[in-house]
């Protein structure tokens, strides 16, 4: 192995560790705020990427279908509980709030032709898609079993996940996609080539976790999430509304999700069912982190790229095993190091 | 949608007429074998209705490309359906659960994946899929005259990868073709630049990639991009519009050996497929759109062309829905002599359930997102 193999091999680990570490960064948050492990954060990359796929082929893309369908379910669930209560002149907001985003987007879809708009803007179509899913996934599935055990939540998440893969074979179908790539441009570094596209992926991976590090450091909305995050009774004793928090640490997650799925969408080939390898391989790195510190679980994140890109070389048809294999240390490494660790409310 | 209301209409009716043929059908149309699958489902709505004045009657289930799902629907169809013939399923693995219990209800069955059961096994099943030697076959004589002399391999890290690295480390050898790479990868990879520079650092040739449609595309991409220089061959498993898409022009020059469906226009006059392939791909591409045909699809047809050629012979002295008929049925089949289907020629005998010769195998490589036809044996 040359040192042109070894250059190659850590680009490619650390374009791929770049998705891995939103993907991580996503899991931690919502662990945090939630006690929801969101299996279905793969998912949310797929989406986005076959959602602009779609678009690029000048398609109605189905997601659009399943936002309205979960838009209408949600706005439903509330307008029955603002009757109920007797506020019934909070419907019409309700329904704004709630259908005013898909019927805009439903309008913009059907009146423009899709395969020639600007990239630009088919990637803010697809955010704008996909990102409102993660919100409403909280109202609808997980706002009613909130309080229960962490168990019964990564139970609902594998339902959730299940769910999803299925509605993604439905409105995408089987065949992968392959986004047309942000920028062509190859340049030498010495002997190494080196693809402006993974240049693109490492630094908004890096920018966005620049972000999210400001976004909880210094603004109010990201202290109130960490302080939902560090206790949950606490915040509500301080006026937090932790539903709030909820929605929002899901749609922050959709919201990275979607943006991972534009970035990787041009350098490989994605399936309906992509997502869940990607949430697993972010899992591991999550768990390295104990699923709560946000520097570690990015730095693993690179590691696990890099590792994978290594064993692919070296033993590719052992590199799940080897990459899995990893948690199994470093499990045993944590439960040594808080042997009393109990559930925490 | 669309596609699945007809298959729903279709169950419910078969529990009604017992007095029918019924043909039990598992595909893989969820799961990681969808996109071998859902051609097939789609396949079903172009299956006679009707055979010598038999009303035929199909229940088709989805096996999500699980084992024990394709064994549990297996087992449904046989004791709650009656049916007088099993085929499926989509994959290796599958069609290998359903074969169990066509074995031991005496059904015959026909496979959709070219699974070879253990020899003495094979009394009751039938596979129409070509084997994967049949094609190999053809690819090692274009390396012969192509004067390769180093070939490394690429594959699925499943059944399907693993039985052509075996093919290709018994058949490469005796060419004079050495094997000097054998790199896995999973269909969801989101990279495979290890492999692919590892097949670079052995200089070999040519590359293989034993993979089936668009995830045959990763490997052959990253391969052009590091410039690799030399001939990539492919499996007949990678033939559908989609893997053409994916690779866009990458895959200029690949080289493949396909079921003569897949090149239905090019073939020539005089081929014996040519009429019934047409018929099959314009019927299908009439109702699922253009560009939409499989070869996948076109194997759950060629499995009805041999029930037809069966079936009169078979009623002769039985009826369907008897353990009488399913025997005489298997008996039929095992008698097929030249059946023409979309696939090529079947002959099957006692010793051969496959019944394919070269006819079933055509040449081809690819050219701006087109099949170019090579060569196709008649």
């Amino acid at each position: 192995m040359d040192i042109s193999i070894l250059a190659f091999l850590a680009q490619d680990g650390l374009t791929t560790g770049a998705i891995y570490a939103l993907v991580a960064l996503a899991l931690v948050l919502v662990f945090s705020v939630t006690r929801t492990i969101l299996v279905c954060q793969g998912d949310f990359v797929t989406y986005s990427a076959l959602t602009l796929a779609t678009l690029q082929l000048g398609l109605m893309p189905g997601t659009l279908w399943l936002l309205l369908g979960c838009s209408l379910a949600a706005c439903t669930l509330d307008s029955i509980a603002a009757l109920r209560r007797g506020q019934s002149r909070r419907v019409p907001g309700l329904l704004a709030r709630y259908l005013g985003l898909p019927t805009v987007l439903w309008v913009v879809l059907d009146t423009f032709e899709l395969a020639g708009l600007p990239a630009v803007l088919q990637i803010l179509l697809t955010l704008a898609l996909v990102t409102p899913l993660g919100p409403l996934l909280y109202r609808l599935v997980y706002q009613r079993v909130a309080e229960t055990s962490v168990l019964l939540l990564l139970i609902v998440s594998v339902a959730v996940h299940i769910t999803l893969v299925g509605i993604s074979l439905l409105m995408f179908g089987a065949e992968g996609v392959r986004t047309d790539a942000l920028a062509e441009a190859v340049f030498m570094l010495g002997e190494l080539p080196v693809g402006l596209q993974s240049l693109l992926v490492i630094a908004s991976a890096l920018l966005l976790i620049g972000l999210l590090y400001a976004f909880f450091g210094h603004s109010l909305y990201g202290k109130a999430l960490r302080a939902t995050a560090l206790n949950r009774k606490g915040a509500q004793l301080v006026g937090i509304p932790t539903q709030l928090a909820g929605k929002a640490a899901f749609g922050l997650a959709a919201l990275i999700g979607a943006i991972s799925g534009v970035l990787i969408g041009p350098l490989t080939t994605l399936y309906y069912d992509s997502g869940f390898l990607i949430s697993l391989k972010g899992f591991v790195a999550a768990i390295f982190g104990g699923l709560a510190s946000y520097p570690i679980a990015a730095a693993s994140a690179f590691f696990v790229g890099v590792l994978e890109s290594f064993a692919n070389f070296g033993a590719s048809a052992y590199k799940e095993v080897i990459v899995f294999t990893l948690v199994i240390p470093v499990l045993l490494w944590l439960s040594l190091k808080h042997p009393h660790l109990e559930e925490q409310h | 949608m669309r596609s699945i209301f007809p298959l729903l209409l279709l169950t419910s009716l078969s529990a009604a007429a017992q007095a029918d043929m019924t043909v039990g059908v598992i595909l893989s149309t969820t799961g990681p074998g969808a996109s071998l699958g859902i051609p097939e489902r789609n396949t079903v709505a172009l299956l006679p209705k009707e055979i010598a004045g038999q009303a035929v009657k199909y229940v088709v289930l989805d096996d999500g490309s699980d084992s024990t799902a394709a064994a549990k629907n297996a087992r449904k169809l046989v004791s709650e359906n009656r049916v007088d013939l099993l085929i499926g399923s989509t994959t290796v693995p599958t069609s290998a659960a359903v074969a169990q219990i066509a074995k031991e209800s005496k059904t015959a069955q026909i496979a959709l994946a070219p699974f070879a059961p253990a020899s003495g096994e094979q009394t009751w099943i039938f596979t129409v899929a070509q084997t994967n030697t049949l094609m190999a076959e053809a690819l090692i004589e274009h390396m012969q005259k192509a004067g390769v002399k180093t070939l490394a391999y690429i594959g699925y890290n499943d059944v399907w990868g693993e039985d052509w690295h075996k093919v290709l480390s018994e058949m490469a050898p005796a060419a004079g073709i050495q094997l000097v790479r054998d790199e896995r990868f999973n269909r969801t990879d989101s990279s495979v630049s290890g492999q692919a520079l590892k097949v670079m650092s052995s200089k070999p040739d040519a590359v293989l990639i034993g993979a089936t449609g668009t995830p045959a595309a990763l490997p052959h991409t990253e391969l052009r991009r590091l410039g690799y220089k030399g001939t990539i061959y492919h499996t007949h498993g990678a033939a559908n519009s989609a893997f053409l898409r994916i690779g866009d022009k990458a895959l200029n020059g690949a080289i493949l050996p396909v079921g003569p469906v897949v090149v239905w226009d090019k073939l020539p006059a005089s081929h014996p497929s040519k009429a019934i392939a047409s018929q099959y791909a314009q019927d299908y591409q009439a109702q699922y759109g253009a560009n939409s045909l499989s070869p996948f699809g076109a194997y759950l047809y060629d499995a009805m062309r041999l029930v037809e050629a069966a079936v009169p012979a078979a009623l002769k002295g039985s009826t369907p829905g008897t353990p009488a008929f399913r025997e005489q049925l298997r008996d039929q089949l095992e008698q097929t002599r030249n059946v023409v289907g979309t696939h090529g020629v079947y002959n099957l005998s006692a010793t051969d359930h496959f019944g394919h010769d070269q006819r079933a195998r055509a040449l081809v490589t690819v050219q701006d997102q087109q099949w170019v036809l090579l060569h196709a044996p008649e």
